[in-house]
């Protein structure tokens, strides 16, 4: 039968808190599945298959919690997927979802990706000592400091860059109503002069901990056409094992080789000149020019200079999280989705007061584990072929 | 649609304890060797990797990553995981080769139950707010289920132990099996019923053992798996479905997802019949029980049960469906049988089941 159109034809998301202790974390998934239904005006009833994403289960303390939550994401009598693909994990679902549709198997299925972090602690889910692993017990920023400190050394990359990332994801984010940390006022000062977590990585560079939900109803071409869609044209997922001798952390081959593939499958040669808006998982500032990097927007050790030139602004060439992105709102699971959601937004033209004008193409980004899960998906407003990917804005 | 069928199978040993960590890398890189090697394939000629595998199994965040050491995954691969038992990473890894983009697929399941109390770590799949906090473990939910269809009548505790009987006579011939009768086959119902109740009315026999394993299966699509199988079991049927997880609010005596998924791959396959059924039933009772569900569907008392004796003989967690389907599979590319149905399930009393029918084609 070969591939079939997919398209996301509803998002939605819940306000995401640190604490969301009016909900439960059924009540959490169906504000965002409401949400999403609406947004892709169906019901449940039109819903075939569920597919739902969290990072691990020690994040709540249950374990495989879909199973417990099957009747509050409407999946009773119907297949019901759970993926776990470390911090990827939303990216991973909703290209899942996407496969159902691809495949022929589905016309309409409902990806859901969630985290509610206040119902356990992450530092302890994450700090269980494991055989033959020396324990860092120092959390992601931590583990992930050492490179970000290699990148600067590599590309000598000024030290503000990581500072302007975060004034614009924070002052994005206050155009989002749903960003858990919505800092409109926030300088270039007050991030430098805030508390030094993990050297070079200050606190206000550094993402929340978020309890948050996402979803998306992603169709067939028979149910998509005719109205507002956001057209998959290209998904893409590598994995690399964490450690060996002479990986490259800073810029691993799994995100090269997974963007190179959902270029590849958009028919993009050129990501700078194609792409409109870019939804990138940045959860500590420095990670938006190493992705920009690792991603093909920019050449090695060039991307600080696509952020200090202001072109990830929004109104810039690329504009990068105008949602605020991960240092704005951090459910981990549902944080890929969410960059997913937002790219299909922006091409739909339904992301609101931070809508890029003219957004015609569009990347959603996730990655995990130790920079070694990716997950990536390209969306257009037009049908896959329809029309080129060269930019719709000036 | 996309003709996809399975072409390797291995499974580790089931045991009671398995020296290495629970990342199961000790007990997959073995399986992967075999599976390779059976096929005549590479790691480099997979266009797609998937497991299962629960991160509550194995005590830690993140086993699954771990686990992926297991492949030596650099050149980096095309991969993904399903928190759920491994046969549910083989419906992803079919949905994924039935979109084209790839045209073979390694899955594989393990899961280390020794590491930890399995009945009380199963207890934790509950809803959290009020249900698990009374510590329900998953023997003493099945015993009610066990209950209900005694009192019911649709099974007995006799009837019970005839399927662990069956069960340990065929693990007879099952070298991986962990528990199996003595070597000439024949294991005394009466004996088995003179044993204490572990959880009223289940005792030992009625209850699978608690395993340490692993399996791996390869899928190909079209000429590519009649190229790496001499006779490769195709899938005509792979469907799944959920039940509601409130237990008091369905009868536990049946199960409608499996009852559901096994008339929908029944259908997809378009058949009146399968000579044999490798049923993921962790308890006699639930095997009595999708028995039924079967018969429901015209597959009747013809079908050859467990034959490799189930998961009672040996249920590695996150490894048995998918193992259960790769058993079927096997007596499909041995040419014992001409169309197999392969089940696994997943989650308390029954709630979650896919079903897979799949077929020998002379060619």
């Amino acid at each position: 039968m070969g591939k079939q159109l997919a398209a996301v034809i509803g998002s939605g998301q819940t306000h995401h808190r640190s604490k969301r202790l009016d909900v439960s974390m059924a009540g959490l998934c169906r504000e965002a599945i409401d949400r999403a239904l609406a947004d892709a005006a169906v019901d449940l009833a039109d819903i075939e298959a569920v597919v739902v994403g969290k990072a691990p289960d020690l994040f709540e303390g249950v374990m495989m919690p879909e199973l417990f939550l099957a009747d509050a994401l409407g999946a009773v009598g119907k297949p019901l997927l759970r993926v776990h693909t470390a911090g990827s994990v939303g990216g991973s679902t909703a290209n899942v979802a996407a496969s159902l549709v691809h495949s022929g198997l589905h016309r309409r299925v409902l990806a859901v990706a969630f985290e509610k972090q206040s119902e356990s602690n992450a530092m302890w889910a994450l700090s269980i000592p494991t055989p033959f692993v020396m324990p860092v017990h120092a959390g992601a920023g931590g583990y992930f400091a050492p490179h970000v400190r290699s990148y600067i050394r590599r590309s000598g990359a000024p030290e503000h860059i990581g500072a302007m990332v975060a004034v614009k994801d924070r002052r994005n984010g206050a155009r989002n109503p749903y960003a858990h940390l919505r800092q409109g006022d926030i300088t270039l000062e007050s991030v430098r002069s805030s508390t030094m977590l993990w050297d070079p990585i200050r606190y206000d560079e550094t993402c929340p901990s978020s309890d948050g939900a996402c979803a998306m109803v992603i169709a067939d071409e028979g149910t998509a056409s005719g109205r507002p869609a956001a057209w998959i044209h290209g998904t893409a997922m590598r994995t690399e094992p964490t450690t060996f001798a002479g990986r490259d952390q800073v810029n691993p081959q799994a995100g090269r080789d997974a963007a190179a593939a959902a270029w590849k499958e958009a028919g993009i040669a050129d990501p700078l000149s194609s792409v409109d808006v870019a939804e990138i998982y940045v959860p500590f500032s420095w990670f938006e020019p190493m992705w920009l990097e690792n991603l093909g927007f920019a050449e090695e050790g060039q991307g600080w200079k696509l952020t200090e030139t202001g072109a990830t602004e929004i109104g810039g060439r690329l504009p990068v999280n105008p949602s605020g992105g991960v240092l704005c709102s951090n459910p981990i699971g549902a944080s890929g989705m969410l960059r997913f959601a937002e790219a299909a937004m922006q091409v739909m033209g339904r992301a609101g007061e931070h809508q890029v004008d003219r957004a015609r193409t569009a990347l959603g980004h996730a990655y995990g584990g130790g920079s070694q899960y990716f997950a990536l998906w390209v969306v257009g407003a037009g049908k896959p072929g329809a029309e080129p990917h060269t930019g719709g804005r000036p | 649609m996309t003709d996809i069928a399975v072409v390797g199978f291995a499974q580790a040993p089931n045991v009671r304890r398995a020296s290495g960590t629970t990342n199961g890398v000790e007990m997959l890189v073995p399986l992967f060797r075999r599976v390779l090697a059976d096929t005549g394939l590479s790691k480099h000629d997979i266009g797609f990797w998937c497991s299962g595998s629960s991160d509550y199994l194995a005590g830690r965040a993140f086993s699954f990553v771990a686990a992926v050491d297991a492949i030596g995954a650099f050149p980096p691969v095309n991969e993904s995981h399903v928190e759920m038992d491994a046969a549910w990473a083989m419906y992803e890894a079919w949905a994924k080769i039935l979109t084209g983009e790839v045209e073979t697929a390694l899955v594989y399941g393990f899961g280390k139950s020794s590491a930890g109390q399995l009945r009380r770590v199963l207890a934790l799949q509950l809803d959290p707010y009020v249900v698990a906090p009374l510590w329900p473990d998953s023997v003493s939910i099945a015993a009610i289920q066990a209950r209900l269809g005694i009192e019911a009548g649709r099974w007995s505790e006799r009837a019970m132990a005839e399927v662990a009987a069956h069960s340990r006579a065929a693990a007879t011939a099952n070298g991986l099996a962990q528990l199996a009768g003595p070597a000439d086959g024949r294991v005394d119902v009466d004996d088995l019923l003179a044993a204490p109740y572990l959880a009223d009315p289940l005792r030992a026999h009625d209850c699978a053992p608690i395993t340490d394993g692993a399996a791996a299966v390869v899928l190909a699509s079209g000429s590519r798996a009649r190229e790496l199988c001499e006779r490769p079991a195709w899938i005509t049927g792979l469907e799944h479905r959920v039940d509601s997880a409130n237990l008091g609010a369905r009868d536990l005596a049946a199960s409608p997802s499996a009852a559901a998924a096994a008339a929908a791959a029944v259908g997809a396959a378009r058949i009146d019949g399968v000579e044999a059924a490798e049923l993921h039933a962790p308890f006699t009772h639930q095997e009595i029980l999708l028995r039924g569900e079967l018969a429901a569907l015209g597959l009747g008392d013809e079908v050859r049960v467990n034959e490799s004796g189930g998961v009672l003989a040996g249920n590695p967690m996150f490894a048995a469906g998918l193992a259960c389907v790769g058993n079927a599979a096997r007596q499909v590319m041995d040419g014992r049988a001409g169309r197999v149905l392969g089940h696994a399930t997943s989650g308390p009393a029954l709630q979650q089941n896919l079903v897979c029918v799949l077929e020998g084609r002379d060619q």
